[in-house]
Parts: structure tokens; C-alpha cells; sequence
């Protein structure tokens, strides 16, 4: 390990999954200096996903879901600074400006800056009622105040992608009449394969949540109390609680002026260091390679947010690291549980094994022989054995993998 | 109040108290190596895996469906695996040593 110093500094800006990890991982690795997070969040640091799901349809609150105790940060000296602004970052100095006038210097900085909401240039979703996005808790509470002191609760959620489909679905569970409204022709077409589509459609559908794909909004008009959401083929959704989930633009704006390479992402190499030698970059703001999949990928996700993080602990510690790791992702929506892992990018064959279980089945992404990604519907082990193969490059037999009668087992399905 | 008990993979033991939460949490709180609980315990990472000492699997129970399947395959599944995000602290765990996969 090189060695680090009392005197050091490690600035993170950025105190949510990847920047909260990454600092008590340096911890752990044996920094000494000072670590300093900075967000412009001023909730005390808490897991994201459970604010679509669990955080909806319980009292509970963010306290119930921190990333780490409170008592940790005291414990393990991670300095908290919440409620403020980088303004930007000066490599001269090794300098950040922050929104109180103050100017912190650093040894090493994190930008774990993530990614904010898009909001799409719709006529008059500057003025809507009720419109959220959801992202942060403030918007998991401004959804929850809005819905609680709607009387008809008419929810219109634009955007069929994993967080409004997740939102349609909490909601719905607490008594709302709910609308998705998708622009493409199916909903998640963005991240996944038709059949998942489909499937995840059904679902919705059988619980009364109405999915309307090839909708384009297009205005949205003031309606007394409520909202009139109005499509370009002139249909209209009434709309007490409006929750836009269309995607994302990442934070590389402060990396940007600071004159960091940016490519779909601040870019940084298999260590997440950028091109300047004392920064580094987690989580959903960097495009990083994978060598797995050998391409470059920008990723959404709380696994890539933890685990580049620990690779950056570990190399600013002077460990040698290659962030290496297969993604993986999950979903709740009402009673199933969707595990994905791998990226299914470039499949050209996909093999689906229906369990017997109602609402259980896997899709298996292949290019060739090659086995991509594994998306499992209740069938954990799908997820677990997936996640085996495609790190192992085990040559499977299709056929083997869709017949029902061979057992699930890990040497089943190996190729002759 | 129930004290646990960790052995990690680097020799040690560890013992601690908890009152409310999950084992993984409480893990985490005391940053027992092994346990991070990345998924925020929602059964969907299994790096909070945890071998019970045998001799006090009434105490902690099998594991469900669904933390039956991720454990099944998992390379160092044992007997007593299960996964610590899903034992809820309680006075009923008062005494449990577990030892943490790796």
C-alpha cells in the first residue's frame, strides 16, 4: 500500500451510493487523512431503491433505509456535508467552490455526481400540479403528500421504464387508479427484451393499472385541481399526481468545465481514475470498460454505484485494482421480483424457461454460443446460475436450458 | 437485546449487541469484514452470507423460497447458509454465533 497521511484530503462530492461506499471503503483500506463528502441532498444518505417501492407504501421513511448508521460516519471519521453545492472544480489549486462562499482543497477528489431526472420538453410541465419526478426522497415525499391529499387519485405516470412501472405499481397498491403512458411501441424497451416486456404489461394489466404504449404526450393543461395530460393523438388522461420517469441526464457538468474527458459520461480508466491523475469518477456518471463485454458502458445501477467505488478505495490506497465485475440489476413491481444480470446488448438468441409456478420463468440472452445476460422472474436460481455462467464462459445447450424436464441444477444445461 | 457473535474469514471474533434491525445491518454497523449488505437487504445481492454454527439452526430457522434459491448455487453454500439481511435481530438470536462466508 502506498502510504497515505494524516494530512491528506479526500473530497467526494457526490453522497449517495457510490460516494458513501467508496468513502468507507477508503476507510477501510487504510487512509488516514480527512474524508469530506459533499451533497446537495440535505437527507442524511439512504438507499434509492426503496423509495419506488417500500418507501411509497410505508411510514417507515428514509431513516428505516440508511446506507450506512449514523454513527458510523462518527466512528469512521467520514465528514458529512449536506445542503451544498460544488460549484466548481479548480485542478490548479486541487480546489473545489462550494455554494457557502467556501473553498475546500483536496489530495484526491471522488465525482460520484450521478444522474438527475429528465424532464422532457412537454407544453406546460413547468406549471403542471403535482408533477414529480423520483429520484430523490423529496420526491418520494412530494409523491406521497400529493397523493395522500388527492381525493380521486388519478395518477398519470409518463414513461413505461423501471421507475415509473415500479412507482404505477406502489401506487396502485395504496388504492390509486393508474395510467402509464409509454412513448415507444412496449414499455422497458429501452433495457430489455420483448417477451419482458410483455410479461411485465400483463402484470400491470391484471392489476388494474391501465399501460397504454405508442403515447406521446404531448401538453399538459391546468383542469381546476387536477391535471389534463393530452397526447398527440389527441386523447386525454385526467391527472391528480403526475410522475415523469423518462430517463436520465448524468452530472458531468462540473467534470466538463474542469476540462475532464467526457464521453457519454466522465471517462475514466479500469482504476475510475480520469484523466486528471488526482480525480477519480463512480458510479452512474462514468463511461467505463468493461472487460467482460470488452465496450465501454455507462450504467445505472446501485451495483456499479458500490463496486466501482470499492475499486476506486482500493487503487487510491495503491492497491492494484481492474474494476471487472458482470452488472446486475433488480425490480419490484407488486408480487414479482425481477433479477437481471449481464448486459443483453447485441443478443441475437434468446432461450425463456417457463416454470411451473405461475410468474416464474428466466430469458436467456445468447449472441451465438455466447451467453449475454440472464433476466429471472421469481427464479432466483436462474439469476444465481446465470450469473455462474456468464462469468465462467461455460458453453451451454439451449435445448437443454428450455426443456422443463431436465432439473435446475448447475451441470444440467452444460453443452456435450 | 441479543449478542451476536461474527468469526471472519481473518481469524477473528467479534461480538456484539443489537436490538431491532437485521443481522446485516447490525453487521454492518460494526463492520464485520464480509457482510456489506449492498442491495439494502432486500435479498438481492448475497454479500451477507453467513454459515449458522449448527449446533443452534432452531434458533435462526431455514431460509424461505427466495433466499433458499440465491443460496443454492452459491459456491460456498453450506448446510447452515443463509443470508444475514433476512434474520431480524431479536432476543430469540440472543447467543447465535455465525460465521461469515466467504
Amino acid at each position: 500500500m502506498s502510504a497515505t497521511t494524516k494530512s491528506q484530503v479526500c473530497v467526494v462530492i457526490g453522497a449517495s451510493h457510490a460516494g458513501v461506499n467508496f468513502a468507507f471503503n477508503l476507510r477501510r483500506e487504510g487512509w488516514e487523512g480527512q474524508i469530506i463528502l459533499y451533497d446537495i441532498d440535505k437527507e442524511f444518505p439512504y438507499h434509492r431503491p426503496p423509495l419506488s417501492k417500500a418507501y411509497l407504501t410505508s411510514d417507515a421513511g428514509t431513516e428505516q433505509s440508511l446506507l450506512f448508521p449514523r454513527e458510523n460516519y462518527e466512528t469512521d471519521q467520514v465528514t458529512l456535508k449536506l445542503g451544498i453545492a460544488v460549484e466548481n472544480i479548480n485542478r490548479n489549486d486541487k480546489a473545489i467552490s462550494l455554494s457557502d462562499g467556501a473553498v475546500q482543497s483536496y489530495d484526491k477528489l471522488i465525482i460520484a455526481t450521478g444522474a438527475r431526472p429528465f424532464i422532457p420538453p412537454i407544453k406546460g410541465i413547468d406549471t403542471a400540479k403535482n408533477l414529480f419526478p423520483m429520484r430523490t426522497a423529496e420526491d418520494a415525499v412530494n409523491i406521497r403528500k400529493a397523493f395522500n391529499a388527492s381525493g380521486k387519485k388519478r395518477v398519470v405516470v409518463i414513461g413505461g421504464g423501471y421507475i415509473g412501472l415500479e412507482t404505477a405499481a406502489s401506487l396502485k397498491k395504496l388504492g390509486a387508479s393508474v395510467v402509464v403512458l409509454e412513448r415507444e411501441e412496449r414499455i422497458l424497451a429501452r433495457v430489455t427484451a420483448p417477451v419482458m416486456s410483455e410479461f411485465f404489461t400483463k402484470l400491470h394489466q391484471n392489476n388494474d393499472v391501465d399501460v397504454i404504449t405508442s403515447k406521446n404526450v404531448v401538453s399538459i393543461e391546468q383542469n381546476g385541481h387536477s391535471n389534463l395530460v393530452i397526447c398527440d393523438d389527441d386523447t386525454k388522461f385526467e391527472a391528480d399526481l403526475i410522475v415523469v420517469g423518462v430517463g436520465i441526464r448524468v452530472n458531468t457538468e462540473l467534470a466538463a468545465e474542469a476540462g475532464l474527458d467526457i464521453d457519454n459520461g466522465i471517462k475514466v480508466d479500469e482504476t475510475a481514475r480520469t484523466n486528471d491523475e488526482n480525480i477519480y469518477a463512480i458510479g452512474d456518471c462514468t463511461y467505463h470498460y468493461n472487460p467482460h463485454y470488452k465496450c465501454n458502458i455507462r450504467l445505472e445501477s446501485v451495483q456499479n454505484a458500490v463496486d466501482q467505488g470499492k475499486a476506486a478505495a482500493k487503487a487510491i490506497c495503491g492497491e492494484d485494482v481492474v474494476y471487472d465485475t458482470i452488472p446486475w440489476f433488480w425490480s419490484d413491481q407488486f408480487d414479482v421480483k425481477l433479477q437481471m444480470v449481464g448486459l443483453s446488448n447485441g443478443f441475437n438468441d434468446i432461450v425463456i424457461r417457463d416454470e411451473e409456478a405461475d410468474n416464474s420463468f428466466s430469458a436467456w440472452y445468447f449472441k451465438d454460443d455466447e451467453l449475454l445476460a440472464v433476466d429471472a422472474v421469481n427464479f432466483a436460481k436462474a439469476y444465481v446460475l446465470g450469473t455462474r455462467f456468464i462469468k465462467s464462459g461455460q458453453k451451454l445447450d439451449k435445448s437443454k436450458l428450455a426443456d422443463l424436464a431436465i432439473p435446475f441444477k448447475p451441470n444440467s444445461f452444460l453443452a456435450e | 437485546m441479543a449478542k451476536i457473535t461474527f468469526k471472519t474469514s481473518d481469524g477473528k471474533t467479534t461480538t456484539v449487541e443489537g436490538t431491532n434491525g437485521s443481522v446485516m445491518e447490525l453487521a454492518v454497523q460494526n463492520k464485520i469484514k464480509g457482510i456489506d449488505g449492498d442491495c439494502g437487504g432486500v435479498c438481492s445481492c448475497a454479500t451477507c452470507h453467513v454459515h449458522v454454527n449448527p449446533d443452534q439452526w432452531n434458533v435462526t430457522g431455514a431460509p424461505d423460497e427466495l433466499e433458499n434459491d440465491m443460496l443454492e448455487f452459491d459456491e460456498n453454500v453450506s448446510e447452515y447458509s443463509r443470508l444475514s439481511c433476512q434474520l431480524k435481530v431479536s432476543d430469540a438470536l440472543d447467543g447465535l454465533v455465525l460465521t461469515v462466508a466467504k
